[in-house]
């Protein structure tokens, strides 16, 4: 019996692309896939996902075949039926299974690890004061920057991969030159620890290398500073309690989230606050930026992995990257709470939120957006990771596996994976296709504080209480 | 005019002695030899009124010998840097008790197997036959003496049933039957109430441990579920041993320590 049914393909905005198409039922996704490529004209042949659109704006997601996804989404195969396709990333990142290498040299608990933009260096910051910089390559020690006096919370490359911050329980911030491991500049003026630091966007730079970058304390201000001159040009004060998060848009605005409750947005220009954003109940946690994968990699991508030549061309190609990010969609914010909630945002247009996504049962650590920007993932201390729609907010799936609680998670720069770091002492890789988990990587004696992706792909460093760095790689 | 000053004023107008100064001193000097020779010589309520009053002067030079000494006294590091550092998203939070990861699950097989453990009560009265058995008189005129009947506390399986009466040597009284004890974790400090698996040993023979009593001493494996403690292979720990630190059949608990 060879049934056929009329489908309408549509893009991830919901627009009509193509005629409708009459094709039998049995199809899988991978003649869905030809169909599609023909009727696009691609000249390669690109991979994409697809979902059947039900009324009431579900989807479902179609893993086999058409059958199964409308018998599941109980639709009709006398209407037109339309199916939304998302484009798939060309190339693969394979799952990292074994640990290449562990480090010790830190004396206290690793708090922070981060690769930079091109993937080339690692830094950590740890409970001994230091900050240190790592060969990705030759997997050693390079270089170890002092000039802490409290435990290192948070370090953050700055886009253009020239410059390193890190913040510190000693309330300062200091700007390291990671090439000649030499300290640039060391702000002071925080009150308490630092607890978030965010660099400008390199498309925004007025001279095309990273200049501006925004820091967030628990003594609830947050600092805009110009890195080289040690300048502090704005102080955002505003909100009540401490900071807990701070994001730099790309369209000039500066997020920060606070346990007052709120998020507050800024202008980047002239400081002045633009919006409150008001809906958690209780502390938010985190934040994250649809454009967040683009904004941290700034110049680079899987294949270019040098700067351009002048700091102009590299404006440039940083404002390229990002508007193909952006797709002409506003920016989207997701935050995540101690409400055990995420709220689903678009800053720029209005203050209240496009979804609540609820769900947890304890409250979220983290939040993330793929690289595409199809999905979120939250962690929380309810040793689940949940799966959202990026576009509505609807709940996909809860990634279950970890016996305590889930602190931090990253993604793989295709969006097919998602990576997990726990108190269970694992580290966990999560397949998004099956929604199961791919790989568990334990190996830690103790727990997992921090964990990143390099944003090529390749490596995964992670580091927590037992002081240890340890470097995965497929 | 009081009539007092005249010294003050023969001062004021004739200057003091030429030797004045040489002659305090002196005098100064020579006061600690007189007090001392005081406080010797006096007795009854004279001595104890001069004693009060040299507590008090005492007490008073200490105080600013301290306040002197503050001064040079080294202050504690300042710029020391405490220990236990936290992520920022943990650092908000009230510290929560934690149970450290299991150090080494092989080490702990291999002392498993050798049978030893180090364990919080390492020497262990042995306990006799006859006292932790009672010889049941059995039989129509309650001759036949092969019966035995349990006398301590027993752990006893869920799925055990009792023989036949006929071959039933050994009887654990139901009443002696226990299925919990309390678990102190060295660690935390902390006490759970936790199911009790098995006996692993009873140090005075193998035929208790068979029987599974418990007495002082007696390695028990327990349920430590929850707990959550984590294995270094990041998969949950639910069965620990623990020693019995109490006479179970004297308190009617079980306390033990868990082996950590």
């Amino acid at each position: 019996m060879s049934r056929s049914l009329i489908v309408q393909f549509k893009n991830s905005e919901h627009e009509v692309s193509g005629p409708t198409v009459d094709v039998p039922l049995d199809s899988s996704v991978d003649q869905l896939t030809t169909l599609l490529n023909q009727i696009l004209e691609n000249e390669e042949r690109l991979p994409y996902l697809f979902y059947v659109l039900k009324e009431n704006k579900q989807e479902v997601e179609i893993v086999d075949g058409i059958h199964e996804a409308i018998s599941s989404a109980s639709h009709s195969t006398e209407t037109v039926l339309s199916i939304r396709f998302v484009p798939q990333a060309l190339f693969r990142v394979r799952p990292v299974t074994r640990c290449t290498a562990t480090l010790p040299a830190h004396a206290e608990a690793i708090l922070t690890v981060q690769f930079s933009p091109n993937g080339a260096d690692l830094a950590t910051g740890s409970g001994d004061t230091t900050v240190r910089l790592w060969d990705v390559s030759s997997q050693t020690p390079r270089r170890k920057l002092e000039g802490h006096k409290g435990w290192v919370l948070c370090v953050a490359w700055s886009p253009d991969a020239n410059l390193l911050a890190s913040g510190s329980m000693d309330s300062t911030v200091i700007i390291w030159g990671p090439r000649e491991a030499i300290r640039r500049t060391h702000l002071k003026g925080h009150k308490k620890w630092i607890s978030s630091i965010c660099w400008e966007p390199l498309h925004r730079c007025r001279s095309g290398q990273s200049e501006r970058l925004a820091s967030g304390s628990e003594d609830c201000k947050v600092r805009i500073w110009h890195a080289l001159s040690g300048r502090c040009e704005f102080v955002l004060s505003g909100h009540t309690k401490a900071i807990t998060c701070v994001r730099w848009g790309g369209e000039g605005l500066i997020y920060s989230s606070s346990q007052d409750r709120t998020i507050k947005v800024w202008s980047d220009a002239d400081g002045s606050q633009v919006r409150s954003l008001q809906g958690h109940g209780h502390w938010v946690n985190t934040m994250a930026l649809s454009t967040d994968y683009a904004l941290r990699c700034g110049v680079f991508d899987i294949q270019r992995r040098t700067a351009p030549s002048t700091p102009a061309e590299g404006k440039l190609l940083a404002m390229e990257m990002y508007n193909t990010a952006k797709r002409d969609r506003p920016e989207k914010l997701v935050s995540g709470s101690d409400d055990f909630t995420l709220q689903l945002w678009e800053p720029a247009t209005s203050g209240k939120p496009l979804s609540r996504m609820t769900g947890h049962q304890q409250l979220v650590n983290m939040v993330a957006f793929s690289p595409d920007q199809e999905f979120i993932a939250s962690s929380s201390f309810d040793k689940s990771v949940r799966l959202w729609h990026a576009s509505t907010g609807n709940f996909i799936t809860t990634l279950r596996g970890h016996v305590a609680a889930v602190y931090q998670i990253a993604w793989s720069a295709d969006s097919r994976l998602l990576l997990s770091s726990s108190k269970d002492s694992t580290v966990k890789v999560w397949e998004l296709r099956t929604r199961k988990l791919k790989v568990d990587l334990p190996g830690h004696a103790d727990e997992v504080y921090s964990v990143d992706w390099s944003p090529d792909g390749t490596k995964v460093a992670s580091g927590g209480k037992d002081k240890v760095l340890k470097l995965w790689q497929n | 005019m009081a009539q007092g000053d005249y010294i003050e004023l023969h001062q004021k107008r004739h200057g003091k002695r030429l030797d004045h100064e040489e002659r305090t001193r002196k005098r100064e000097a020579r006061g600690v030899k007189k007090r001392s020779k005081t406080a010797k010589q006096l007795r009854g309520l004279k001595a104890k009124i001069f004693n009060k009053e040299r507590f008090k002067e005492k007490v008073e030079m200490k105080k600013t010998l301290a306040m002197h000494s503050e001064k040079n006294r080294k202050h504690a590091d300042e710029a020391k840097v405490p220990e236990g550092a936290l992520p920022v998203y943990l650092l908000d939070r009230e510290a929560q008790t934690r149970s450290k990861v299991l150090s080494n699950t092989v080490k702990q097989k291999r002392k498993e197997k050798a049978g030893k453990w180090d364990v919080p009560l390492p020497k262990v009265r042995p306990v006799a036959d006859d006292e932790i058995f009672k010889v049941m008189k059995t039989g129509k005129r309650k001759k036949k003496e092969w019966k035995r009947m349990v006398t301590k506390v027993t752990y006893v399986g869920e799925n055990f049933t009792r023989k036949p009466p006929k071959y039933e040597r050994f009887i654990r009284p139901q009443a002696l039957r226990f299925k919990k004890a309390h678990v102190t974790h060295p660690e935390l400090k902390t006490t759970f109430c936790l199911d009790i698996i098995g006996v692993k040993k009873n140090p005075s023979s193998g035929t208790y441990t068979a029987l599974g009593v418990i007495t002082k001493g007696t390695i028990v494996e327990v349920n430590v579920s929850e707990l959550g403690l984590v294995t270094n292979t990041g998969k949950v720990v639910w069965g620990k041993y623990a020693q019995v630190t109490n006479n179970p059949e004297n308190d009617g608990c079980i306390n033990a320590v868990l082996i950590v």
